[in-house]
């Protein structure tokens, strides 16, 4: 039965490839066919597009184009005032806006050298965990609906909900938070937050167990993710790969652990790893950061003082001159490092500043790579599994 | 076992059929959190229309609007934001900068309209279902910039109540930097300075080190820095955004300091005046106080040869004769009238206009004259007893120190007065006690309340901390004299000062007396003219309001076409005031002399 639908098993089909590796195509031989994959394909992560080339239903060759969601940010930076770069920031990664205003405001505070209150530093940590548990609810909702299964995308979705609760009273804000300022962050816990974000983690607990149930232990998912887009070991120093992608072949790599941050040393943590990297393994590393995350919100809710300054004294904002010079401030990110590269010219306006999103790996040179030979219906399911934000990849 | 259990486990999320759906019901009927950034609020009366919220908007979302039923005016631009919701973020970084705290946004987060430009509105002015909210985020108590001034080192009241150094040391570098740092740019104060100083301009030149630009900002309007950064009366502190929620920009400080930092021997070549053209026109000033001065600095840079005629032995009127050296040291005054001097100006003193040189001469000699003659002759409150030789005038106590005169110092001195003039009596007296019996024994009584007095506020604090008392609020209705010697001072309470309309008109309750024991009295309340220098001829083509004073044009030339007049005789005591006069009579000169010359 199978080999009535599979082309796999006679390679002789396959055509040769040429010196560059790839393959030519004639396209009046009508063996091929040629598609876009996106920019607007429900199951695209985002607004990017592959160009694929296929054989049957088997994607012979791609080329990755983004470009849609270009907005130019680093570029509006050196236009803008570093107050005024702080609400632009959040926007580089939609789903995941915190890590970009942490690492603007470190990179700020490392050049301009000043010390953030301690409280200020607990809750940033805590913004950055909530970040992450909201951002992994999102991915697992389009990973399991990638591959056809609706219903835990709904529950996810649901429970990304009560976490952007705790999002808007904390910060006044759902989706763009706005929170981490240059010098700390703009406000304490409001009354029984703690309280109300521990009902959300637990319950967030009990409906992980019914995902495991419906996704994980699920005989589908498992046929259509075990075994497929293989991550090579030794492709991670090659392609700087990082986070889940990387750890789940096996390496420990964590920045939170590597270049400790924040009040990350106080907590007790190691990173999830998994023995070699495939679709399947790729989700159960996120699945266990993402419970890793609910343990870590509540390790820093017992830890964190409930008073204390929030920010420290700065320059004026309207005219704040960062003192000359270069940085590189990095952060684990659900997707990896996340990192500013931030350079100033001791005027009032950064002179440079360089996003380094972990999408732009993973999402271009290294789903290229790995898309060869897959299953035109596998598509969503494998970009997905790489975790990408093109809005990250298009500063 | 694991693969059957694979194909049964999903079925497990059947188990939900009978739960609650997970869905949020109704989301636009949710309430907005307690620190929600949703639309905004403003009140309006509060705003003073700074702009800063503009300023800071990186989406340029706002736009100050002029709105109905708000005036410009000191303190108030008048103009109030306008949001553009096509354009706003709700980074909320205007609430958090707001400089009066009048800014806020409520929760409210839902807004349907079919015309996308009721989208851009006037929060506060156009009334919005929302205005009343009381939840949405407020402006934190984090700053985005520093509310508070920085600290002036000054001499303490021992180091200083013996003598007449200079009290305020001025800033640091250091200093200098923190303080220009807190400014918002907002410009507020230029438009109250009656000089209309570039405030925010030389407040950034201090920041960028560049007090060279800052000096050149400093002589666009003021050729007297050096004497401003010390006395002036700073109207721009009063009204400065920074001081709503914190202290004021110690904006007379900071151009002290860049006066104090630029040495005078590069003044010419920092402000590019070493060669100015001369237009072979003369100009004649009567009077060498700020009015005078600053006439003669612009009317020199234009070319104009000016002569000031100066009644005293020295330059400067009442910054010299009256403040003290303790405010006012003669190095600074010398400074400015030194460069004034440089370019061109003649200074001949010991001249009495009038006496030794008549009006009409001058117009003979001259193309133009302007006088700035000032307020010398003290007025006195005319109680019984004004007229024993132990009562003073203020304003001639003041000269006599400066000139070098004696000056009578009894034990016991009553001062009758609460301007600042009344201030630099007292402490003038208080040093002059101080070194004659070691001990001060002196009363200021002032018919104003202490909150309505109208000296500086620090005038007051530093008077007292040498010794002064200072005791608001009293009328004065005799002087007690007995065997020919003063014995005091009798006061009924003053309960108002003005009345509905604002004008002078105490009222008192007699039931409430009080003595003040001296035996000798000083009065300072208030200074009249001397135009006993204008001819009487001259004076008949001369134009006088029912009060008496010059009617002049917004040039400050009088109805004589040849004669401008400015500075306090005009427009009351105070040395902004005067180089504002003289900068624009001297602009009205050169177009009198321009145009006669068609
Ligand atoms: S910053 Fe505040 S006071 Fe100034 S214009 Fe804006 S709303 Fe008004
Ligand atoms: S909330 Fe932000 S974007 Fe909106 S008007 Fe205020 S400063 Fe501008
Ligand atoms: S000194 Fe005060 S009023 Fe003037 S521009 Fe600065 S902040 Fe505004």
């Amino acid at each position: 039965m199978s080999k009535l639908f599979s082309i796999k098993e006679d390679r002789s089909l396959y055509p040769e490839k040429n010196v560059e590796g790839k393959i030519d195509v004639d396209l009046s031989s009508h063996k091929y066919l040629k598609m876009w994959h996106g920019p607007q394909h429900p199951g695209i992560t985002g607004n990017m597009s592959l160009e694929i080339t296929l054989l049957g239903d088997e994607v012979m060759d791609c080329e990755t184009h983004v470009g849609y969601l270009h907005r130019g940010f680093e570029k509006l930076m050196e236009r803008r005032k570093y107050i005024q770069c702080f609400p632009l920031v959040c926007r580089v990664a939609v789903p995941e806006p915190d890590f970009n205003e942490y690492c603007f405001a470190a990179a700020m505070e490392e050049l301009a050298g000043i010390e953030v209150p301690e409280t200020a530093q607990w809750l940033r940590t805590l913004v950055l965990e909530m970040g992450r548990l909201s951002s992994y609810l999102m991915w697992i909702g389009g990973q399991s609906g990638a591959f056809g299964q609706g219903i835990v995308g709904q529950w996810s979705n649901y429970m990304r909900d009560s976490i952007l609760d705790r999002f808007e009273e904390l910060t006044g804000g759902r989706i763009y938070h706005m929170y981490i300022i240059p010098g700390g962050v703009r406000g304490l816990l409001p009354d029984g937050f703690k309280d109300r974000m521990e009902e959300n983690l637990k319950f967030i607990e009990s409906m992980m167990k019914d995902i495991d149930r419906v996704m994980f232990n699920n005989a589908v998912f498992k046929k259509r993710s075990v075994g497929m887009g293989i991550i090579e070991k030794e492709w991670v120093t090659k392609f700087g790969i990082t986070g889940p992608n990387a750890r789940s072949t096996g390496i420990p790599m964590d920045v939170r652990k590597d270049y400790p941050y924040l009040m990350y040393p106080k907590l007790d943590f190691e990173p999830v790893t998994a023995q070699y990297s495939d679709i399947y393994n790729r989700a159960d590393v996120r699945r266990r950061d993402l419970l890793m995350s609910v343990d870590l919100i509540r390790q820093i809710m017992a830890k964190m003082p409930e008073k204390g300054e929030i920010r420290a004294e700065t320059p004026n904002v309207l005219h704040w001159k960062v003192p000359a010079g270069q940085t590189y401030k990095r952060a684990e990110c659900t997707r990896g490092e996340y990192g500013y590269f931030m350079v100033s010219d001791g005027s009032e306006y950064p002179r440079r500043i360089n996003v380094r999103g972990p999408s732009y790996t993973h999402a271009v040179a290294l789903l290229e790579k790995m898309i060869i030979n897959c299953n035109l219906s596998d598509i969503a399911g494998l970009m997905v599994s790489l975790h990408t934000y093109p809005p990250e990849i298009e500063r | 076992m694991g693969k059957i259990n694979d194909i049964l486990s999903p079925f497990t999320a059947w188990k939900h059929v009978v739960n609650e759906p997970l869905s949020v019901k109704e989301p636009l009927k949710r309430e907005g959190a307690d620190r929600y950034r949703g639309f905004h609020k403003n009140e309006i009366d509060k705003c003073i229309g700074c702009g800063t919220c503009e300023e800071i908007c990186q989406n340029a979302a706002i736009d100050m609007v002029p709105v109905e039923g708000k005036e410009t005016k000191d303190g108030d631009s008048g103009l109030r934001p306008k949001i553009d919701y096509g354009r706003c973020c709700w980074c909320a970084l205007c609430v958090d900068i707001c400089t009066t705290g009048s800014l806020s946004m409520s929760n409210e987060f839902k807004w349907i309209d079919e015309n996308p430009d009721n989208f851009r509105f006037v929060p506060g002015a156009e009334n919005k279902p929302w205005d009343d909210k009381e939840k949405g985020w407020k402006k934190p108590d984090y700053h985005l910039y520093n509310p508070e001034r920085v600290e002036m080192h000054e001499l303490k009241p021992e180091e200083r109540d013996k003598s007449f150094i200079e009290i305020i040391h001025g800033y640091s570098k250091e200093q200098a930097l923190l303080e220009a740092d807190r400014c918002v740019a907002c410009g507020i104060c230029t438009a109250t300075c009656p000089a209309h100083m570039g405030i925010p301009e030389y407040i950034k030149a201090i920041r960028n080190d560049d007090l060279e630009e800052g000096l050149r900002i400093l002589y666009d309007t003021n050729p007297l820095p050096e004497i401003c950064g010390r006395i002036c009366t700073h109207k721009c502190e009063t009204v400065c955004s920074v001081g709503h929620l914190g202290d004021p920009i110690s904006i007379r400080w900071l151009k002290r300091y860049i006066a104090d930092q630029n040495p005078s021997d590069k003044y010419k070549e920092i402000l590019g005046t070493e060669n100015i053209e001369k237009n072979g026109k003369k100009v004649a000033i009567i009077g060498s106080g700020p009015a005078g001065l600053s006439a003669a600095h612009y009317l020199s840079l234009m070319g104009y040869s000016c002569t000031i005629f100066e009644k005293l032995p020295q330059a400067g009127g009442m910054m010299r004769y009256g403040i003290p050296e303790y405010r006012l040291p003669y190095e600074s005054l010398d400074k400015d009238i030194n460069y004034i001097q440089s370019l061109g100006t003649e200074f001949r003193y010991n001249t009495t206009v009038g006496k030794d040189i008549t009006i009409e001469q001058l117009h003979e000699k001259f193309d133009a004259v302007f006088a700035g003659t000032g307020l010398h002759l003290g007025r006195s409150t005319r109680i019984p007893g004004t007229d024993h030789a132990d009562v003073y005038q203020a304003v001639d106590l003041l000269r006599d120190i400066v000139l070098g005169n004696e000056v009578p110092v009894k034990e016991k001195i009553v001062v009758i007065g609460g301007g600042n003039v009344a201030m630099d009596i007292t402490r003038s007296l208080a040093r002059l006690q101080n070194q004659k019996y070691g001990k001060v024994q002196i009363i200021t009584t002032s018919l104003e309340s202490e909150d309505i007095m109208p000296a500086d506020r620090e005038e007051i604090v530093e008077g007292r901390e040498e010794m002064a008392q200072i005791i608001p609020g009293w009328g004065p209705v005799s002087i007690k004299i007995e065997d020919g010697k003063i014995k005091g001072l009798n006061v009924v309470k003053c309960l108002s000062v003005f009345d509905e309309e604002r004008r002078f008109n105490p009222k008192f309750d007699d039931n409430q007396t009080n003595f003040f024991e001296a035996d000798m009295i000083v009065e300072s309340i208030g200074q009249g003219m001397d135009l006993s220098y204008i001819s009487d001829k001259t004076k008949e083509n001369l134009k006088l309001d029912p009060r008496g004073r010059i009617i002049v044009d917004e040039y400050f030339r009088s109805s004589i076409d040849w004669l401008f007049v400015g500075g306090d005789i005009i427009q009351g005591p105070d040395v902004i005031h005067g180089i504002a006069n003289g900068h624009k009579a001297a602009i009205g000169i050169d177009n009198f002399i321009n145009n006669q010359n068609k």
